[in-house]
């Protein structure tokens, strides 16, 4: 079937491509989710779900999600009413608002920004936002310790994770998240992980350790953490809010992998040439898909950080690192070009 | 790239920095270095601005320039930060908040102030004026133990960014109805305007002279300053009350004394009430004061008014009578602070005027040094006190504003009373306990120094001038 | 189009800036504040310069709104009461008034000269980051490098202020 008719109704093709994004999102969270349960299961030398839905308990995270979906919805009586039903929604805004550029294709993008990188930083700020308002409307200290200790976090790692993005805007010359693909073609060398050695790999782990901090993954899952805090700021909430909070969560993970597969590990660019034939999307999401792994993995593997530990690691080793490692770009850049 | 323009300043960056290192280096415990180093810096920033008095020109796309008037200014930033750094380690000692930390403040602060001076662009002003205020916000509450000082610096900082408010909107008003910051492009455009600009310009230009006369204190902006000056450390003080003033003072000439900036608007009329307001309020409030301090806070109130009458003068002989007030009020007041920091015995921050009893006999020199700073401030010929306000008084006569300066006048007379009760006390009350007073070379020599260029700046008041009417060409 | 959208986002953004000074509880003045700087960026896209909108986000949306909510949960709530005397506030309105009638007065005599020849987004690479960089580094080179050294004395005094023991 010709779809070309598609591209000259573009506002047609953006809401199209927008429901996509936001099934994509609902499956990839239901699917990680049973990884999730899958992986710890096995690195903690049990099985996980095996029941449910048959092979390896395949449709657990799906009938999570409709218990989920019929739980009471409960607001505590001291709750801020208005902003406790806001905040899961602006949450999820901000995760859902960075897929809008992330490259799945050569044409597969909501909108190729020339300022794309930028924006991706920007919106993520959206979520602190949504995750303080969370946990003061709650009225709960549980949850509002979880908020502050976001709201803390994610600002200090900010500052490595936008300072690491930035080599490989140096190397490419653009912040628009397609070019900086197309920048990459050829062999897996060409992908910017493995140019410039060794600054360019610097910055792509100091960028994924950061990010686990950006979206409260263990090592840095402080906010919420279970054994101190109950449930940090999504304490309170149950039902289907509760359910948005977790999209949210599960989707920045995506997010942050994609960001980290585009700049770092070539998008949605074939590790050889001769692979082209398979489609962009497969790579792109492959390539994600095993970040999302490693943060899994790392989650049932390390032990949580202090919170004073978790401040030094960011402000006294990322933060060092990643500005020389900027600087050292930036002169590899003007001595011997990109 | 001409990067005379900005020599002063990039001296001032650079030593900042070196000053943080040096201070990192000598090891905890020893803030000598930091303060030797940061003395070393303001030298040597004080020799190229003399080196290159006046020939800076302007310079990165007409966005500074380093005409006299900007070296005059940098030189009276960095003769009082020399004074200021000199007298500093015994109050720091004193108060437990000895840290090198503070002198890169205070060289930020003078660098923040020598781009109020020589910024030709509304932009740079404005970077200059936030570079002075978030230094001063840090300075003020230096004294961390002590509560006064905390409260001040909070006051400081929350109207302080309240008037950066004011100016910042006044500036986006300018910008919104000429198309630039630039002060030549904005003066190139009012005169080509086919139709005379008024309303959002002239808002926009009442709002910028607001936010600048706050940082001098201008009644009835002046809300802050007494309590400001009262709870920050003595030393900064003394700097607040001189530098801080001439670099806002600088500004607000650099913006204002351009002919194309009237638009038509009286502003002659507003400053007027003003100038009156402040020195009487200032006055009148001295009257009452039992802390010298507070007295001396006052008092640059009022001074901050005289100032504002060569101001609105708005002819040669005022503006360069200006620049001489400043330039010796400037070593009129630190010296001041100074000797009010030595004989404040307690050390309780009180600076109760009773510590002053028998000084004359206790001791002589600092008596001396007072009585020519009190009268000096009061405006006794021959020191260089009277001729600051003669100059501005006479150039308001001839600009026309005689009753202004009758009321001018009228108030120097009140404020004999308080600045001659110090010597009062000094010389004829009894004390009741005798005590030695804390000897401080370092602290003497600068308040020696004061005394001696008051009065030679009295005696040579004329060639000060003339360096100062020299120094004005370019603004006016 | 464009207009249909800077109306919309024009309501928005006045409408949060007045609900910012009208609502009672500070939480929400706030969050109405973070709508009006999320509403002004917006019109920074309309006007053609992405990247400042960016930055605003950046800047106002994300680190001062923290800072601010930081600020109010600091503060005890529940304890803020409408406080002042009638007198102060009578007062208080009758120089708001004033202030409005001098506005209005200034906003109605104000010409704007049909030369001004000030045109967003006209040229070509307009508010791209290339374009804003290029002129950080050369136009406007000295007030990028002066606010280096205000950030300096910023961090500086943050540090001197904040730790207990140097």
């Amino acid at each position: 079937m010709n779809l070309e008719f598609l591209s000259q109704i573009p506002l047609l093709l953006t809401i199209v491509y927008c429901v996509a994004v936001v099934a994509f999102v609902f499956l990839f969270v239901l699917f990680s989710n049973w990884l999730e349960r899958k992986i710890s299961a096995h690195i903690q030398d049990r099985l996980g779900p095996m029941e449910t839905g048959g092979w390896h308990g395949w449709s657990q995270a799906i009938a999570d999600a409709l218990k989920l979906l019929f739980k009471e919805d409960i607001i505590p009586a001291a709750a801020d009413n208005k902003l406790f039903r806001l905040a899961p929604y602006l949450v999820f805004v901000g995760s859902l608002a960075g897929f809008a550029v992330l490259p799945f294709g050569a044409q597969l993008i909501g909108s190729d920004l020339n300022i794309g990188m930028y924006y991706v930083i920007a919106i993520s700020s959206l979520v602190v936002i949504g995750i303080l308002m969370a946990g003061w409307a709650s009225n709960n200290k549980w949850a509002l310790y979880g908020a502050m200790r976001a709201a803390a976090q994610m600002v200090s790692y900010e500052v490595p994770v936008a300072l690491s993005l930035l080599v490989p805007v140096i190397m490419s010359g653009t912040m628009s998240m397609q070019e900086i693909v197309h920048n990459q073609e050829g062999y897996f060398w060409n992908w910017y992980v493995f140019r410039m050695f060794p600054f360019s790999f610097v910055a792509f782990i100091i960028y994924f350790w950061a990010s686990l901090a950006e979206v409260n993954r263990n090592p840095f899952d402080l906010p919420e953490a279970e054994s101190e805090l109950v449930a940090g700021y999504f304490t309170e909430y149950s039902g289907m809010r509760f359910a948005i909070f977790f999209l949210a969560e599960y989707g920045n993970m995506f997010v942050v992998s994609a960001i980290a597969a585009t700049v770092f590990l070539g998008g949605w660019q074939a590790p050889f040439p001769f692979l082209k034939f398979i489609p962009g999307a497969v790579w792109f999401i492959g390539k994600a898909m095993s970040l999302v792994f490693v943060q899994m993995w790392l989650r049932w593997t390390l032990p949580r950080l202090r919170v004073d530990q978790l401040m030094h690691v960011c402000w006294k080793i990322f933060l060092p690192f990643s500005f020389a490692n900027l600087m050292l770009v930036g002169l590899w850049a003007v001595l011997w070009g990109k | 790239m001409n990067l005379t323009p900005i020599l002063t300043p990039l001296i001032l960056g650079a030593g900042a920095i070196v000053v943080l290192l040096a201070d990192l280096l000598a090891g905890k415990g020893n803030k000598t270095v930091a303060q030797v180093v940061a003395l070393a810096v303001i030298v040597f920033a004080g020799i190229a601005t003399v080196a290159v008095w006046g020939r800076g020109g302007p310079a990165f796309y007409g966005q500074v320039s380093g005409d006299g008037f900007a070296s005059f200014f940098n030189l009276i930033f960095l003769l009082v930060a020399f004074l200021v750094v000199l007298t500093s380690p015994s109050y720091l000692k004193r108060s437990g908040s000895n840290y090198g930390e503070y002198y890169v403040l205070l060289l930020l602060a003078v660098l923040g102030m020598t781009f109020m001076a020589s910024g030709t662009d509304l932009l740079i002003i404005f970077l200059g004026l936030e570079t002075m205020s978030i230094s001063l916000y840090v300075l003020v509450g230096f004294h961390k133990q002590r509560p006064r000082s905390n409260e001040a610096a909070l006051k400081y900082l929350l109207l302080g960014a309240f008037f950066t408010g004011f100016l910042l909107y006044g500036i986006a008003l300018v910008y919104g109805s000429t198309g630039s910051t630039n002060l030549e492009a904005i003066a190139d455009y009012v005169k080509a305007a086919s139709t005379p600009l008024g309303g959002y310009m002239g808002i926009g230009l009442a709002l910028l002279l607001i936010g600048l006369i706050f940082k001098i204190a201008i009644v009835p902006f002046h809300f802050w300053s007494p309590d400001v000056y009262d709870g920050a450390p003595t030393p900064v003080t003394a700097f607040m009350s001189t530098a801080v003033k001439a670099a806002a003072f600088a500004a607000a000439m650099r913006i204002f004394y351009h002919p194309a900036m009237t638009l038509g608007i009286p502003w002659d009329k507003a400053l007027w009430v003003l100038a009156v307001l402040t020195i009487t309020v200032g006055n009148l409030a001295a009257l009452s004061q039992s802390s010298i301090k507070r007295m001396l806070a006052y008092s640059s109130i009022t001074h901050a008014g005289y100032l504002l009458v060569g101001f609105i003068a708005r002819n040669e002989l005022g503006a360069s009578g200006m620049l001489y007030y400043l330039f010796s009020y400037g070593f009129m007041n630190v010296g001041a602070f100074t000797i009010a920091y030595l004989v404040n015995r307690r050390g309780d921050g009180s600076y109760s005027l009773s510590d002053y009893a028998q000084l004359g006999a206790r001791n002589p020199v600092l008596a001396l040094l007072m009585s020519i700073f009190m009268l000096s401030l009061t405006g006794i010929p021959p020191l260089a006190g009277f001729f600051g306000k003669f100059y501005v008084f006479s150039a308001a006569v001839q600009a026309g504003y005689v009753w202004l300066v009758i009321i001018g006048v009228l108030n120097s007379v009140i404020s004999v009373f308080y600045y001659l009760r110090v010597m009062v006390i000094m010389y004829m009350r009894e004390a009741e306990d005798l005590k030695d007073l804390e000897r401080v070379p370092s602290v003497g020599f600068a308040a020696l120094v004061c005394g001696l260029a008051i009065v030679l700046l009295g005696l040579f008041s004329g060639s000060l001038l003339e360096v100062a009417r020299n120094s004005i060409l370019t603004i006016l | 189009m464009e207009s249909v959208f800077f109306v919309i986002l024009a309501v928005v953004t006045v409408f949060s800036a007045l609900m910012v000074i009208l609502q009672k509880n500070p939480m929400t003045s706030v969050l109405f504040l973070i709508l009006a700087f999320f509403s002004t960026a917006a019109l920074y896209v309309l006007l053609s310069a992405p990247f400042l909108a960016a930055v605003q986000i950046i800047v106002y949306a994300g680190a001062i709104m923290v800072l601010f909510l930081f600020v109010i949960m600091l503060l005890n709530l529940n304890r803020i009461k409408e406080e002042g005397s009638p007198l102060l506030k009578a007062l208080g309105m009758m120089v708001a008034g004033m202030l409005l009638v001098i506005a209005a007065v200034v906003i109605r005599s104000t010409v704007i000269p049909s030369d001004s020849g000030f045109v967003a987004g006209t040229e070509p690479g307009f508010g791209s980051v290339e374009a804003i960089g290029r002129s950080l580094f050369t136009t406007y080179l000295l007030p990028f490098e002066i606010a280096s050294f205000l950030l300096l004395a910023a961090i500086i005094g943050a540090v001197v202020l904040a730790k207990k023991k140097l």
